[in-house]
């Protein structure tokens, strides 16, 4: 029992690292990860709804019929996105601003929506927690690591201080969108270089 | 039918919980909220303009009803007085309204100063009125009733080189403020007095 909880908390920090193995959940792993803080923030936003869907996912799971259940989790995620949506901008106000648009969009992140489908939905609540948090804060991780190195290249700092000091001429492109693309991609390239062995 | 009646039944009970949980949320957070929104988005312009105060005029506003409208004050406590508040009034820029706040001295009447918050002005030429201060500062120490216009129009205000619209716009805006305060001086001071 211990044992497959703690399978199914690791696998979301390695085998499953959503944006680096499953390639899911681009849209804010691309748009947000300007800087560390901002990937970390919004990283911590979806670990919370992922964590708290999937634990009420699992407890409803033998109450909800199965013909309404996407509907069903809708609901159940759209409430928790509101909730962070409303205490990041009571508490967090700067982040709230940064992420804008992306709080409100974790309602349509397939993986939250995907963990709620796949998993929860059929597994009891310990090992739903376990997949929320080890998920989430695999997301976290990636989204930090992609914000760490184009806030390092495309802006010189990192977590505004300055990294190369002031002779350093920061490469801007990492900062645009563009940038997010090669910056991922080059990032699924050593996850899976590093994989193979 | 059984499975059907289920269906509606969950969803029911799902939404109208979860509406009763974020209305709740949403009651519980919204003090919090509007003080952010009105330290971050307003915030900086008040602080400049009521430097020095011994309070948080973000924390002590007070609101008066001005006809239809509803306007929030901005309180300034100097030496243990509360004599000063700032106030937010619109005129028309070049592209839309162009936000001012003012803040006057209940004792005589006089601007602190004056800083522009919402414009949609031309970046680089309209965008002075907020971003140099030598424009604004112009109205610090006049009297806030008096009639403002740009010196093109035979008013008191040097215009921004290109942007007289905007300019005027902000005159406009300043002296829309002297009649607020021409108008609502006695409630603003009853206001004033409970925070002494």
């Amino acid at each position: 029992m211990a044992k497959s909880i703690a399978y199914e908390f690791g696998k979301g920090l390695w085998k499953e690292i959503p944006p680096f193995r499953l390639v899911l959940g681009l849209c804010p792993v691309l748009a947000v990860t300007t800087s560390l803080q901002n990937g970390v923030g919004m990283g911590l936003a979806t670990t919370f709804v992922l964590v708290c869907s999937n634990v009420l996912v699992s407890m409803l799971r033998k109450v909800i019929p199965s013909k309404v259940r996407i509907a069903c989790f809708i609901i159940i995620i759209a409430t928790f996105v509101t909730v962070v949506e409303l205490l990041m901008q009571a508490y967090a106000y700067k982040l709230y601003e940064t992420l804008g648009i992306f709080i409100p969009l974790i309602v349509v992140n397939c993986i939250v929506l995907g963990r709620a489908e796949a998993f929860a939905y059929k597994k009891p609540i310990i090992h739903s927690l376990a997949d929320g948090l080890g998920i989430g804060i695999g997301f976290t991780l990636s989204l930090g690591a992609l914000g760490a190195v184009r806030e390092i290249f495309g802006n010189g700092t990192l977590l505004k201080y300055s990294v190369f000091g002031p002779s350093f001429k920061p490469f801007t492109f990492l900062i645009e969108a563009p940038g997010a693309f090669v910056c991922l991609g080059l990032m699924l390239a050593l996850m899976n270089l590093a994989g193979k062995k | 039918m059984r499975e059907m009646i289920k269906m509606i039944v969950v969803l029911t009970i799902l939404s109208s919980f979860s509406g009763g949980l974020l209305a709740a949320l949403k009651n519980g957070t919204q003090e919090k909220i509007d003080y952010q929104e009105l330290k971050n988005v307003k915030g900086p312009a008040i602080e400049s303009i009521l430097k020095g105060c011994e309070n948080d005029p973000i924390v002590d506003r007070f609101k008066i009803t001005d006809g239809e409208q509803e306007r929030s004050f901005f309180v300034g406590i100097f030496n243990g007085k509360p004599k000063s508040v700032a106030f937010e009034t619109y005129g028309k820029g070049f592209a839309g309204k162009v936000g001012v706040i003012v803040g006057v001295n209940l004792e005589d009447g006089s601007m602190l100063g004056a800083q522009v918050t919402t414009h949609n002005e031309t970046p680089g030429v309209g965008s002075k009125a907020k971003d140099d201060p030598s424009f604004v500062s112009q109205f610090t120490k006049k009297i806030v009733t008096d009639t403002f216009g740009v010196k093109q129009d035979g008013g008191n205000i040097d215009a921004i080189a290109g942007a007289t619209i905007t300019s005027r716009g902000v005159c406009m805006a300043v002296t829309q403020a002297g009649e607020i305060y021409k108008r609502l001086k006695p409630e603003i001071a009853k206001q004033l007095d409970k925070f002494k």
